[in-house]
């Protein structure tokens, strides 16, 4: 296009909420009293004017098509005053403030094929990354891992019988731009990067590649005639930081980078701070298109905690209770050196008592 | 016309089972929407992603695209595959900010899809976990027709690249009685003071802004950003003793005892004889324990405020981090409270930009320098929330001692 058509943006910024809010929590703001769990996947509200306002919670396959997007809209403005809000794990909620459209609802969300639940102490919608139907760097589909995992986890979400809630995340890179979780699913690269020697000096900037490695293995250097890069693999800790900067490393590889599962993460700072999850299994194959080894490990996780947990302890402080020991005979994983931290700060996870459980 | 159909057999095992799949709804417009380009990308998007399934591999690679004026905010996706594959050979995503706390009318999320349906390939999720709209799928042309016919009615790009990101807030005030601030009001505030910084990458690295408006933190903020802000209170916590009476004898005094006064991370509840709770305010750290399990009857204070917390991030590159306290207290009311907040914030983005090194996140520069440095930089005082323990090791220089022993003093004084 030529210039003179261009047209100047508009730096509006983040858009007021509250032209899109429903009109009965615009009135409220702020004025909430206390909240109740009628039923899984309904939440009621009460504010201090009296007002009610009941909330259905869903599950949707995040990465929404024009028609599923629309139709949502369609139950919205048919059963729910025509407001949708999204949490944090892109699940939908709908709003309404006459207890009798709560039923009639939920029969539209579920008669179009989606789910409710997902409240309180349930397995919530798994949050997940990008994967390789969007993003440049991924190892996994972290999409086609959720949805496989949800179709055996689809149960857990519809009910509340968990200890606490359960909150579990995926990414398909070591970046990790999934959060922290109770349960995480991770890709871990397992060998160093393949490096594309001809293609190094046109693609990459070869000092910011080098800067970017966390562990310093990489360094300049000739190869064939050309300036290229080369990585000590002896140092190298597989981690695919390199690869984002510098394509020509390809950390990925269809056998060897696998799956990796944290549990522990926390964010709520609920009973004791916010922690972060720990390795508890690694060296699961990633296998497209239904991971079931993965899935089964992280079922057999969820069996051990809602078997073993109290109310309310979520699995980092069910752990801190029983102990590492029984947490791996329980869920039948192996103990290895590779749990034993030794990343800058390890000491700290290492045991300097007599504490020890028989 | 009908489109020539890849083969898709891996992804039609991914279809199966209950839960709603992402491969149904990309067929759907591959073989049912009216839009012949539609069809062909979608189509060949399926062709694509069936072949990583395959080969286990990803196949695309970014590049530059960006729309008029700005410098970040777009995704760009070009396949490396594109020969086999060439109606989605370009496949762009747009990243475009969500209003604060996630609020839609239908008849708002209809428009854009309508905006969506003229440019793009149909796909959007709502939403990333930066916390963007992601409007995944248009050719380097129609990414600038998309965006000005959006921006035209109200939206904007966040942030991509070193750059201010799109901030994140809990629904809070607007449906939530554990709100301690105006979440709202504080996401907008501070994201839209830097919106150059959003849409002209310029600084060390990412810089994300999180609002949660209770310490239970439904946004991660504390895991997950540079800049955390968490509502809180710090008078005395509200108690309905009638209806902690009534919960009590509704559940009995063992489950009270197993699931309340025990839980108390700082031993701070008493179940006094006749069934009422005493609580040690003074003890209390607000981790909202009691108030989740019962929150008909507990409730926050009234001198309510927030408690920031700087240097959150994931992994990349010297492992995990969360943010730590900076700010213990805060009260956010005046409009003065709320200038000072994007003053304090402009402070530490100004220092970062200046003192962090390439690719340092505000985390890793405070790691690298030590907190106290920063807090002189930033010119806040050292306080002992902020910290978990003092010093454990001897080894340090102290001879300004005595000048920090009396500021200290002088402070309080000035406090009192
Ligand atoms: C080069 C390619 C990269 C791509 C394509 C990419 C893509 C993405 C996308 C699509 C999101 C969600 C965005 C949204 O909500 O709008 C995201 C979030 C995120 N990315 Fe990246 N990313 C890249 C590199 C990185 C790097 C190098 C890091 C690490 C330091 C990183 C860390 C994260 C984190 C931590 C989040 C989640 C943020 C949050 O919780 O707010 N990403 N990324
Ligand atoms: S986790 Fe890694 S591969 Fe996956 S979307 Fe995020 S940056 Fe991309
Ligand atoms: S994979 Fe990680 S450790 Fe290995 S060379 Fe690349 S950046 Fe360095
Ligand atoms: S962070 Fe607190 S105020 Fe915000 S939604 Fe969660 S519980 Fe409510
Ligand atoms: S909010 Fe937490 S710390 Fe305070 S009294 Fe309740 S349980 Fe104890």
């Amino acid at each position: 296009m030529a210039k003179q058509e261009m047209r100047e943006p508009i730096e509006s910024g983040c858009p007021d909420p509250f032209q899109y809010m429903h009109p009965v929590m615009r009135k409220n703001f702020g004025m909430w009293k206390y909240h109740e769990h009628p039923r899984p996947g309904v939440l009621l509200h009460v504010a201090y004017s009296g007002d009610k306002i009941w909330t259905v919670r869903v599950g949707t396959q995040r990465i929404l098509d024009l028609f599923s997007l629309r139709e949502l809209c369609d139950i919205g403005e048919k059963f729910a005053d025509g407001y949708i809000h999204f949490t944090i794990r892109s699940n939908i909620e709908y709003m309404v403030t006459d207890e009798a459209k709560v039923e009639p609802l939920i029969k539209a969300v579920e008669d179009a094929g989606y789910v409710v639940g997902g409240t309180q102490n349930s397995v919530t919608m798994l949050s997940h990354t990008q994967g390789w139907l969007h993003c440049d760097i991924p190892a996994t589909d972290a999409s086609g891992v959720v949805k496989s995992m949800m179709d055996e986890l689809i149960d857990e979400f519809r009910s509340t019988n968990m200890p606490n809630r359960v909150h579990i995340t995926t990414s398909c890179c070591q970046i990790n731009c999934g959060g922290q979780g109770d349960i995480a699913i991770n890709i871990q690269h397992t060998k160093p990067p393949k490096i594309n020697h001809d293609l190094v000096a046109n693609v990459c900037e070869r000092p910011s590649v080098v800067a970017r490695c966390p562990v310093a293995a990489i360094r300049p250097a000739i190869v064939n005639g050309k300036p290229s890069l080369e990585v000590d693999e002896k140092k190298c800790i597989c981690c695919g930081a390199c690869f984002p900067p510098c394509p020509p490393m390809q950390i990925n590889d269809a056998e060897f980078s696998k799956l990796a599962i944290w549990v522990g993460g926390n964010h709520s700072n609920a009973r004791g701070k916010p922690t972060f999850h720990k390795l508890v299994a690694a060296g699961i194959p990633n296998n497209p298109p239904r991971w079931p080894e993965a899935t089964a490990i992280v079922k057999r996780i969820l069996a051990a905690y809602k078997e073993g947990a109290r109310d309310w302890e979520r699995i980092n402080e069910w752990i801190e209770r029983i102990g590492w020991p029984r947490f791996f005979e329980a869920v039948e994983l192996p103990f290895t050196k590779y749990h034993i931290d030794n990343w800058r700060g390890a000491r700290k996870s290492l045991n300097a008592s007599t504490y020890i459980r028989f | 016309m009908a489109v020539q159909k890849f083969d898709t057999p891996m992804l039609d095992q991914l279809e199966s089972g209950p839960w709603p799949s992402f491969i149904t709804g990309i067929k759907a417009l591959r073989d049912n929407h009216p839009d012949a380009k539609i069809n062909e990308m979608t189509n060949s998007l399926l062709g694509q992603l069936e072949h990583s399934y395959e080969t286990r591999k990803g196949y695309w690679k970014g590049g530059t695209v960006s729309v008029y004026g700005y410098g970040g905010g777009i995704i760009p996706r070009f396949s490396e595959v594109g020969h086999a594959f060439v109606a989605s050979k370009e496949f762009h995503t747009l990243r475009v900010q969500p209003p604060a706390g996630n609020h839609y009318s239908t008849g708002m999320l209809r428009q854009l899809a309508d905006s969506w349906e003229k440019w793009g390939s149909g796909l959007v999720t709502f939403h990333g976990q930066t916390g963007n709209i992601m409007f995944i799928g248009a050719d380097t042309e129609n990414v600038q027709h998309f965006f000005d016919e959006i921006n035209d009615y109200g939206w904007d790009l966040g942030g991509a690249g070193p750059c201010v990101r799109t901030a994140m807030s809990c629904v809070g005030a607007a449906r939530c009685e554990m709100s301690c601030t105006n979440e709202q009001k504080a996401h907008r505030l501070l994201v839209n003071n830097f919106t150059d910084d959003v849409h002209r990458p310029a600084l060390p690295y990412k810089f994300k802004f999180k609002i949660s408006g209770c310490p239970n933190d439904c946004q991660n903020a504390i895991e997950r950003s540079d800049f955390a802000v968490i509502g809180t209170w710090r008078d005395d916590m509200k108690v309905d003793q009638d209806e902690f009476k009534a919960y009590v004898s509704r559940k009995g005094r063992q489950h009270v005892v197993d699931n309340i006064i025990s839980r108390c991370p700082t031993q701070a509840l008493t179940l006094n004889d006749d069934d009422s709770l005493t609580v040690n305010n003074k003890d209390c750290v607000r981790c909202m324990h009691c108030l989740n399990v019962v929150p008909k009857a507990l409730h926050p204070g009234d001198d309510k405020g927030v408690t920031i917390l700087i240097g959150g991030k994931r992994t990349l590159k010297i492992g995990d981090l969360m943010g730590t306290v900076v700010v213990p207290f805060k009260k956010l009311e005046t409009e003065e409270d709320w200038e000072s907040i994007v003053e304090l914030a402009e402070e530490i983005i100004d220092f970062w930009a200046e003192n962090g090194l390439e690719h340092e996140r505000c985390g890793e520069m405070i790691e690298r320098i030590g907190l106290a440095n920063f807090l002189e930089a930033i010119g806040i005082d050292p306080d002992p929330n902020m910290v978990d323990s003092p010093r454990q090791c001897s080894y340090v220089r102290m001879d300004g001692w005595d000048e920090a022993a009396i500021e200290w003093f002088e402070k309080k004084a000035e406090q009192a």
